[in-house]
């Protein structure tokens, strides 16, 4: 048996839409303090590696992977930068750990998006140079394509995704973390303006600045640190491909295949029944459904079925994003991940505060790395 | 397995290649702009730019005075304490002397970067800038330097506000 | 731990100029390597992928770009960054991936195509600087690299015409590399007289910019022993990133390289690394820096590596081999492709199939070692038979 791993420390800053107050270097040690002094270890000596996960040109510094150390308590140590979801680099951290070559790995994440004055742009710039990007459109076509497909194949309809949007809108309310709590109608949702038919404005999460921090400490000394471990019971990445002309349109390949990675090592066999809770990806309000279906949370075409009946409500038998996910929260680039991955460890420690669920044992963190990709990640997260 | 490999994949282009349409290009320029919170020290750092005067932070962790300014310390991971003020002189670490600009373009007249190390700061603490009034073959490591600022009316709170550092006379003993 | 084992390698030519895409690049080497180890890709289990800026490629979140050349087709694929120490740092990501028990059968891609740049890849450089203090003075990445030698020069007291002795010996020894971008030998007046970019840098100092994509197969011991008559293992890995103020650093001396060989060595075992390793791959991006990595790694003392260097002990059938593929500065410097370029030849060397360039006797243990970011990031692995 591999030596079980712990998340036994977390920490971020404020999150807000923008943040024109401090620096991502001064966001980062925010955060990085928070999670350490939550495990209670001193980074400059008992964090044997650091792992970051940024992009370049989320940043506007080339090699970002530059900037990183200092403020995470790094310089001169093992640090290493990976370009993916943050989950992915928990994933690292536990390998790392599970190679026994480090014991105490910290894992950062954060989004400025705010110092992006042409994000679309930007976002625009990672399509295929040749086959796609002449042809110049605004980079959420491709959501628009994908939710028509995602509707036609399962028969939800526009109205059920407006219920996710009204859904975890309302979940924010209650979370200190959220930028964008809100009562909506379904109405408001489908009456807001069109944007990439079939998605209006607010079907759209939008951008937030924030930063997480998180401890990953191995089980031989996590008994020794102050913060309460959660156990990494999971976890899996998985990329389709980049191409728009072979991808699946209708279903969320990468997730399903990501999740059948970490059920394995859970030994989940029956997601609905084993989970407790989830947090997945709602970066636009059709992918929650989409993606839990390819989570085999419920088979195609049931999830607007679930939401309907109020099964991923936060009172529901397996809530769904009570954090309100990225659509209440905001977009947090590739924090996004790390956010989720918090707010799972919260309600597993009962320190969810207004939005605590009651009884959970178990719970899913899921990301999806945005458009144009097709790379996905999930983690399941367990108490002791 | 190198020795057994007879046929190794790429294929070269030349410039005639792209020059004479043999192969096709999909030019693109992206559109890329950023507007990066200077944040805490840095924005500190910038006003005190614009006024003429160079500005560090103190750690009483390790002791050090800190050039550029951070609002943490590396070393002791924790918050660093209070603003100093440092001098605009201080001495060459190390320089060049460049011919060529970003985009690899000869230029007519070598720029001169250098790391400087600031007077005040703790030792070792440098920040990089160009050498000026002074001729590329008189440069040397060690040499004393201190800042030309531009005129007050044409600050605009950012590091060139200091136009070059100009050598200076060494102090006797 | 569970060993880990390099079993096949594949490479591109490296050129200035490259008719594929930067994906085409990355399944050829990706390819080869699977074929040179009788593999395909129902036999990955994930895929790593190395490269440096997307400012080169031109094409943002590039290692999802170049994941299904690199053979990530519904596959987990993770790509690492930690600027041009990133080609030596991606066999590490797939040691910890196989080492970790998580996955038996790792692709490991390196892939840059920097003739995308226009007008040309150095432009790509100056965002590595900071964008508020430094990024207004105008820039350019040969200003750090002759900051750097000059303080080196000046502290030990060593001459360019020593440190072209480095450029001489690896533009020559890729004249045996069937992948080599250069194919001229230098003398050492060749490159003194070499056109002056920024003073000490002359012209021939550097390395190419060039296209160009390398690949290993890695694998755990239960299939290294099934897949592979001649397994090479990983012995040791390490790994450091200093400070971004690189300005407060004294550049003269890399201890970040130190930092990550002590980790390596110390994995390893070995106690006299100048005694232990047989073949040196250090990162050779500029010709002093093939000197500043060697006294890095403590191969020798600091100032001491010209003298090795002038005493022939580097060369290719000298007591301790050197870049005996050539290195960047004769085989070429597609950033990430180039660090595991020299992972590639130690695989070669370690097995006896490296034709030409192999260096006599029987070569047990080698080190490859890159570099990167501002002056900041050493990565060292070290293989062995």
């Amino acid at each position: 048996m591999p030596e079980r791993v712990a998340i036994v420390g977390v920490g971020h800053s404020d999150i807000r839409s923008i943040t024109p107050g401090v620096s991502y270097k001064e966001l980062m040690f925010e955060a990085a303090t928070r999670a350490y002094e939550d495990a209670g270890v001193n980074p400059r000596r008992d964090v044997d590696s650091f792992i970051s996960v940024s992009e370049d040109f989320w940043e506007g510094t080339s090699i970002f992977d530059e900037y990183v150390p200092d403020q995470l308590g790094g310089a001169l140590r093992p640090v290493h930068t990976v370009t993916g979801d943050g989950i992915q680099a928990l994933g690292c951290a536990a390998m790392l750990i599970r190679t026994g070559r480090a014991r105490i790995v910290a894992v950062e994440g954060h989004s400025k998006h705010s110092d992006m004055r042409t994000p679309y742009h930007i976002q625009e710039f990672a399509f295929d140079p040749i086959f796609n990007r002449p042809l110049g459109a605004h980079p959420h076509y491709l959501a628009g394509l994908e939710m028509n497909r995602y509707l036609f194949e399962t028969g939800t309809t526009r109205e059920q995704c407006a219920m996710v949007v009204r859904k975890n809108r309302s979940c924010a309310i209650s979370n200190p973390r959220a930028v964008y709590g809100a009562r909506l109608s379904v109405e408001d949702v489908l009456a807001s303006p069109p944007a990439f038919y079939p998605l209006t404005e607010l079907d759209i999460a939008r951008p937030a600045d924030g930063c997480f921090v998180m401890v990953v400490a191995a089980e031989s000394v996590a008994g020794d640190l102050a913060g309460e471990p959660v156990w990494i019971a999971g976890y899996g990445w998985c990329t389709e491909t980049p191409s728009l002309e072979s991808r699946e349109w209708g279903e969320a390949v990468y997730a399903r295949l990501a999740a059948q990675q970490a059920y394995r090592m859970a030994g989940i066999t029956d997601p609905f029944r084993d989970l407790d809770f989830a947090e997945v990806d709602d970066s636009f309000s059709y992918k929650e459904l989409q993606h839990l279906e390819a989570l085999r949370v419920c088979r195609p075409g049931e999830a607007a079925d679930m939401l309907e009946d109020g099964v991923t409500g936060p009172d529901g038998d397996f809530p769904v994003n009570v954090s309100g996910g990225s659509l209440g929260v905001g977009h947090l680039l590739e924090a996004t991940g790390l956010h989720r991955v918090y707010e799972v460890v919260l309600q597993l420690r009962g320190q969810a505060g207004s939005s605590q669920l009651a009884g959970v044992e178990r719970g899913l963190a899921q990301s999806w790395r945005n458009l144009p990709t097709t790379t996905g990640c999930v983690i399941i997260l367990e108490k002791g | 397995m190198s020795v057994n490999i007879k046929e190794w994949p790429g294929t070269a282009l030349g410039s005639k290649d792209l020059e004479e349409g043999r192969v096709l290009t999909v030019r693109h320029r992206v559109r890329a702009e950023y507007a990066w919170d200077a944040g805490v020290a840095i924005g500190r750092y910038l006003r005190e730019l614009k006024a003429g005067r160079l500005i560090a932070r103190r750690c009483r962790g390790c002791d050090r005075i800190l050039l550029p300014p951070r609002m943490f310390c590396e070393e002791c991971f924790r918050p660093t304490d209070e603003w100093v003020y440092v001098q605009d002189t201080g001495t060459v670490n190390t320089f060049s002397v460049c011919y060529v600009r970003w985009d690899v373009a000869r230029l007519t007249e070598p720029q001169l970067p250098a790391v400087i190390h600031v007077d005040g700061a703790s030792p070792g603490m440098g920040i990089m800038h160009l050498l000026g009034e002074v001729r590329p073959e008189d440069v040397r490591i060690g040499m004393r330097v201190k800042a030309v600022w531009k005129q007050v009316e044409e600050r605009e709170g950012a590091i060139t506000d200091i136009r070059y550092w100009k050598p200076i006379a060494e102090e006797v003993g | 731990m569970a060993k880990v084992a390099v079993v096949g390698a594949g490479m591109t030519r490296f050129v200035r100029r490259a008719q594929e895409t930067g994906r085409e690049l990355a399944w050829q080497a990706a390819r080869m390597a699977l074929d040179s180890a009788g593999l395909t890709l129902k036999d990955v289990d994930a895929v790593v992928i190395g490269s440096a800026p997307d400012a080169f490629d031109g094409v943002h979140m590039k290692g999802e770009y170049l994941s299904d050349g690199s053979g990530a087709w519904h596959k987990p694929c993770i790509r690492c960054f930690v600027g041009g120490a990133t080609g030596v740092f991606a066999p590490i990501q797939g040691w910890y991936h196989i080492a970790s028990g998580q996955f038996d059968t790792v692709l490991v891609v390196c892939e840059e195509k920097m003739s995308s740049t226009y007008p040309h890849p150095q432009g790509a450089f100056i965002t590595i600087f900071d964008h508020t203090t430094e990024r207004a003075l105008g820039p350019n990445l040969l200003w750090i690299f002759a900051l750097e030698m000059n303080r080196y020069m000046t502290v030990h007291g060593i001459t360019k015409e020593e440190i072209a002795l480095v450029a001489v010996k690896n533009k020559k020894n890729a004249l045996d590399h069937p992948c080599s971008q250069l194919q001229e030998e230098v003398t050492v007046e060749d490159v003194l007289n070499s056109e002056l970019l920024a003073w000490p840098v002359n012209r021939l100092d550097v390395s190419p910019a060039s296209d160009g994509a390398a690949a290993v197969v890695m694998c755990a011991e239960h299939v290294a022993k099934r897949v592979s008559e001649r397994p090479v293992w990983v012995e040791g890995v390490g790994w450091h990133l200093d400070t971004a103020y690189w300005t407060n650093r004294d550049l003269y001396y890399p201890r970040y390289v130190e930092y990550a060989a002590r980790m390596a060595y110390e994995m390893a075992g070995i106690r006299e690394p100048r005694k232990e390793i047989h073949i040196v791959e250090p990162y050779d991006p500029f010709d002093y820096k093939e000197l500043h990595h060697l006294e890095g790694l403590l191969l020798c003392k600091r100032g001491e590596a010209a003298r090795l260097t002038a005493d022939g002990v580097t060369q290719r059938d000298g007591d301790l081999p050197v870049c005996p593929s050539g290195g960047l500065l004769g085989v070429g410097n597609p950033i990430a492709a180039a660090g595991l370029m020299k992972v590639c030849e130690l695989f070669w060397q370690l097995r006896g199939e490296a034709g030409k360039r192999q260096v006599p006797g029987t070569p047990r243990r080698g080190l490859a070692q890159a570099w990167g970011d501002l002056m900041q990031v050493g990565t060292v692995i070290i293989l062995g038979v």
